[in-house]
This record gives structure tokens, C-alpha cells and sequence, in this order.
């Protein structure tokens, strides 16, 4: 017992990692998904365990391999990286509850066990980047991550979700590209490649053009990766034409995974002080954090496709996220670490079901949708749940992040923010009404009168989502209080 | 220009040529030829700043031998790999968007799906 808790940052990435390629030699659909969802859970089990050696005893530094740091590759867990690991890990393990009956539904069943392992894979590639501490080496998880995000994309139904993982594995690969030419300049000015010892070394060479250039590249590199406005292009079609399972997992938690490794090179590495206080980055994040806002959530009003609006609605959450990093205080970090978890949970509490309706009817067209509120009352309550999240009335989660955000943009004195961040909340109003009025205030016809409620597999972990929901959106202690700690945490110059 | 920047040109240049193709071309083979070269461009640069003038292979040597730095070589070990790697889902994608669209050519692609 004590040898497993010893190494816990390392079975969190090589369980899953190994489990990925058994699943191919397993091949039987049940057995595939029973190993998923035992290593799924057992992952969840481990961040949890991480959180709690965290939150009594520190930090945790993990040498491979037993080399020592900056030369060999460390893993390090301290408040912020537990907190989204477990974020990652609960989705992951919640969503492969759901899997089974909707893939059963969209996917040919040969395909069953690679989308399992393909699943795993991005599970590992994901938590692989929240957990380490090597700059490099978060370039090769991303890159395990987004490799089996495209694959898992094209497994869609639509022709169109070839075309849309084509377009997000070019888009992909710039930003991961740029990315690893930020962390080449890096190293090339200090000779190391361990967050910690980049964060020190770098402070007598600050003042280099090839820092800013390293800086440039990792900022356009990651922006990608998280879908800031205007370079978000990739992601609608990705999520509109993945089969259902994939848009919920992969909307839940790959740009928040993105956001944190942001918020590792930006606070962590270059530290405030560079990225702040001289280069004044907030000027860039700020405005097109709100732009996010405001573009997408009025393209999301006009559309038709569910799935689609959700994804721009995505593009939105992530502007708030953003504006959160820009306003650069503890109120506003823990805005954005809140937000991660917050959005993570509701919006794929929707994707999922989204997935629901798929089964049922074969569309998310909203013409197709009418009066569906009185054949699948138990799946649209829960839209409704979580389209009242993402609005951000109170006694949901989405209230506790505008809060947050709304508190720390007043804090700086930018009450401009404060009421443009109150004002998109008003278009997500217009969005969510759409859907309401459309499922509720018709009588059910064409298909959706013919539909009947979801099974129980795909309900139940939805619901899981939706009373995470509303549960952690009554009482925030948990939620607030260990973003509050990782925000201190980051303010203070997290790798010092 | 002196002569110890003359890989970082190189590398600038293939870098932009290959950012151009993957824009400029239709062509979804051509694009991922565009992504390679963009890629490799990125490993020259870190080979690059791996060598000390004067330095030989870090091989096995007498103590006291100057060698090139062998950490950057080994990083873009593992670079190659992801980039075949992305190389062949791209390609797999390639020929499934050409079973179902019947054509490889970005805007013919669209037409297809506005129709």
C-alpha cells in the first residue's frame, strides 16, 4: 500500500497507457469496456489519493526513474494540478458509464474496442499534461492526447467529421508546433527544460529577444490549443460531427487542460511579474476573452444544430476563462480554476444529453426537436439544468464562476468587464430559451412523437453530472476552496 | 550574415515556406506536405542549438573532448516520432475523406457538403 501511494504520479499515467493497447487485444466489446471503465474509476481513485497527499504533506515531487531534477523528467502535483486531474479523471470515468448503449447506437461495432482505446489514450495524453513537470514532455502528452482526439473525431458518423478532424489535426499541429518551438527557445537560453528550474533560470535573461520570441510561440501555440477567439475556427465542426460520447468527453476537458498548462507557462514559468507586469499580456487576453464572449455566443443564438450551438457556446465559456487569467489577481485565477471545473461539468452534462436525443431521434436538428420536453421529460430536464448553469442562475454552478469573475473584474476597478461579462449572460438566456421553447411550448410531432426516454445507463450518468451541477453550484466550499488555493498558489509564483 | 546563423535562416525558411503551403494549397496531400516540412524545419532548429563549435559526436570519448550538447538530438528523437505519427493519421484521414467525398481537393469538399 504504501509502495502504490509512494508512486501514485506515475500509475495515474501508465495505468490508463497500458490499459489502451489491452483493449485492442481483448477486442470482445464487453470485456473492453469493462477494463475502460475499472481503469477509468481507478484513476479517479488515484487523483483523489494525489489531492489528499497534496493537501496534507505539499507538494508532490515524482523523479522517473529515480533522476533526480532538472535532469531527469519530474512530476509534480501540488493544489492547481490535483484539482484538474481530478476534474479529468471524473469525466472520464463518468462519461465511459454513458458510453456502452450511445456508441452501440452511432458506431459500427468493430469499432467498438478502438474507440476504447483511443479513449484511453486521450485520457492518458490529458492527464499526462496536468501532471508533469517538464516542459518538454508536455508537448509529447499533448501531442498523445490530440492524436487520438482526431481519431476519435473521425470515428463520427457524418462524412463530416472526417473533414472536421482533418481541419483540427492541421490546426492542432501548428499550435502544437509552435509550441514546441516556444519550449526550443526556452531551452536554448537556459539549458534546462524542468518547470521549476526554467522558472529560475530565466530571470537573468528575461530581458532577451529570444524569450519574447519563445513567450510569442507558446501564447499563438496554446491559444490554439484552447480555442481563443479568433483562433477557434477548429472546433466547432470537431465537436458538432464527433460522435456523442467523444464531444462530451472531449468539450469537457481538453481546452480546460489547454487553459492549465496557459496558466503553468504564464504564471509558473515566465511568472507575473514578465508576463503582466512588463509585457502586460492582459491588454491581449482581456479584449479577446470578451470578443469569445460576445462573437460566439451570438453565432450560437442562430443556430440550428444543437451540437453546434453548444460548441460555440464552448468558444464563449473559454472567453470567460480567459478574462479570468487577464484580470491577473487571486479573485480572478480562482474564477478560472472554478470555471474549468464548473463548465467542465455542466457542459458535458449536456453534450451527454445531447447524446440522449441523438439515440432517440438520429439528429440534434432543432426543427426535429419539437415538443420532445413531453417524450423525454427526465433528458430535457436535464438540458435544462444545465442550460440554467451555463446562463449562471444561482443554486448552479455557472452562478459561482460569474461571481467569482464578476467580483475580481470590480476588484480591479474595470466595471466595463464586470457588465459586459453580466451582458453575455444575457445572450446565453437567448440561446437556452431557443432550445426551451422549441421542447416544451410545441406539440410533439414527426419524430420526436415518436420517441421515448433514453435508457437508464445514459440517464444516470448524466444526472451524476447535472446534480454535480447543482450540488457544488449550493455549496461551493469545495470547488471555490481549492481553486482559492491553487490561485494563491499561482500568484505567488507557483514553481518558486 | 554570418556564417554561424546560416541553419537559422534555413530553418526560417522552411518554416514559412512550409506554413504556406499548408495554407495556400487545396490540395489535403499537398497540405500535409506543407505540415512535414513545417515540423522538420523545427527539428534543424533544435539539432542547431544542440552543437558547440569545434564539438564531436557524444559518443564515447576520451575525457576532456568537447561534444555536442546530445540532449536536443534525443528530444527530437521523440519529435520524429510524433511526427510520423501525425503524418499517418493524417494520411488515414486522407483516404477515408476520399472514400466518402470521392476527391481530395479542400474546395470541392465544400461544395460536396453545401449540396
Amino acid at each position: 500500500m504504501n509502495l502504490i501511494s509512494q508512486h501514485l504520479p506515475i500509475l495515474q499515467i501508465v495505468v490508463p497507457m497500458v490499459a489502451a493497447p489491452l483493449c485492442i487485444i481483448l477486442r470482445r466489446r464487453q470485456l473492453v469496456w469493462i477494463l475502460a471503465v475499472v481503469v477509468a474509476w481507478t484513476c479517479l481513485a488515484m487523483a483523489g489519493g494525489l489531492m489528499l497527499q497534496v493537501l496534507s504533506q505539499g507538494p508532490i515531487s515524482y523523479h522517473l526513474g529515480g533522476w533526480a531534477p532538472p535532469w531527469g523528467i519530474e512530476y509534480r502535483v501540488d493544489a492547481v494540478n490535483a484539482f484538474v486531474l481530478i476534474l479529468v479523471s471524473l469525466i472520464g470515468a463518468v462519461v465511459l458509464l454513458y458510453a456502452p448503449a450511445s456508441i452501440a447506437a452511432e458506431l459500427p461495432e468493430a469499432r467498438a474496442s478502438l474507440f476504447y482505446t483511443a479513449y484511453l489514450l486521450c485520457l492518458t495524453g490529458l492527464m499526462g499534461m496536468t501532471i508533469t513537470g517538464d516542459a518538454f514532455n508536455v508537448f509529447v502528452f499533448l501531442e498523445i492526447s490530440s492524436l487520438s482526439m482526431y481519431a476519435l473525431i473521425g470515428m463520427g458518423t457524418d462524412r463530416r467529421a472526417l473533414t472536421a478532424s482533418f481541419q483540427y489535426l492541421i490546426v492542432g499541429t501548428i499550435g502544437a508546433t509552435f509550441f514546441v518551438i516556444g519550449i526550443g527557445l526556452l531551452y536554448m537560453m537556459t539549458g534546462t527544460l524542468n518547470m521549476a528550474d526554467l522558472a529560475e533560470r530565466l530571470q537573468p535573461v528575461m530581458h532577451t529577444r529570444t524569450v519574447l520570441a519563445a513567450f510569442a510561440f507558446l501564447t499563438v501555440g496554446l491559444s490554439l490549443k484552447l480555442a481563443l477567439f479568433p483562433l477557434h475556427l477548429w472546433l466547432p465542426n470537431a465537436y458538432t460531427y464527433a460522435p456523442s460520447v467523444v464531444t462530451a468527453f472531449v468539450a469537457a476537458t481538453a481546452t480546460k487542460v489547454s487553459v492549465y498548462v496557459f496558466l503553468r507557462f504564464f504564471y509558473g514559468i515566465f511568472g507575473r511579474e514578465y508576463a503582466f507586469d512588463t509585457l502586460h499580456l492582459e491588454y491581449f487576453l482581456v479584449p479577446l476573452g470578451l470578443a469569445g464572449v460576445f462573437v460566439a455566443s451570438t453565432v450560437a443564438v442562430f443556430q440550428t444544430n444543437l451540437k453546434r450551438l453548444l460548441a460555440y457556446s464552448s468558444i464563449a465559456q473559454v472567453g470567460y476563462m480567459v478574462v479570468g487569467i487577464g484580470l491577473v489577481s487571486v479573485t480572478g485565477l480562482t474564477a478560472t480554476l472554478v470555471h474549468l471545473f464548473n463548465h467542465a461539468v455542466m457542459k458535458g452534462a449536456l453534450f451527454l444529453a445531447l447524446g440522449c436525443i441523438v439515440m432517440r431521434l438520429g439528429t440534434v436538428e432543432l426543427s426535429e426537436l419539437r415538443g420532445i420536453g413531453k417524450r423525454m421529460p427526465v433528458t430535457m430536464a436535464a438540458f435544462v439544468f444545465g442550460g440554467l448553469s451555463l446562463i449562471g442562475v444561482p443554486l448552479t454552478v455557472g452562478f459561482i464562476s460569474k461571481w467569482y469573475l464578476v467580483s475580481a473584474a470590480l476588484e480591479r476597478g474595470w466595471w466595463p468587464v464586470a457588465v459586459l461579462i453580466l451582458l453575455g449572460s444575457l445572450l446565453a438566456v437567448a440561446y437556452i430559451w431557443k432550445v426551451v421553447e422549441t421542447a416544451y411550448f410545441h406539440e410533439p410531432e414527426g419524430k420526436a412523437a415518436q420517441a421515448t426516454e433514453a435508457p437508464l445507463s445514459m440517464l444516470i450518468p448524466t444526472w451524476i453530472l447535472i446534480g454535480a451541477t447543482l450540488y457544488f453550484g449550493a455549496t461551493a466550499t469545495f470547488t471555490a476552496g481549492l481553486a482559492r488555493a491553487g490561485a494563491e498558489a499561482l500568484m505567488g509564483g507557483l514553481a518558486r | 550574415m554570418t556564417p554561424g546563423l546560416i541553419n537559422y535562416w534555413v530553418v526560417v525558411f522552411l518554416m514559412m515556406t512550409g506554413f504556406y503551403v499548408v495554407m495556400s494549397t487545396s490540395n489535403l496531400v499537398k497540405k500535409m506536405v506543407g505540415l512535414t516540412l513545417f515540423q522538420t524545419s523545427v527539428f534543424i532548429l533544435y539539432i542547431t542549438m544542440g552543437k558547440i563549435s569545434g564539438g564531436t559526436a557524444p559518443i564515447l570519448a576520451a575525457p576532456g573532448t568537447s561534444y555536442s550538447n546530445p540532449l536536443p538530438h534525443v528530444l527530437i528523437l521523440t519529435a520524429i516520432v510524433v511526427g510520423i505519427a501525425t503524418t499517418a493519421v493524417g494520411m488515414a484521414l486522407i483516404i477515408r475523406i476520399k472514400e466518402a467525398y470521392g476527391t481530395i481537393e479542400d474546395d470541392e469538399i465544400l461544395l460536396a457538403d453545401q449540396a
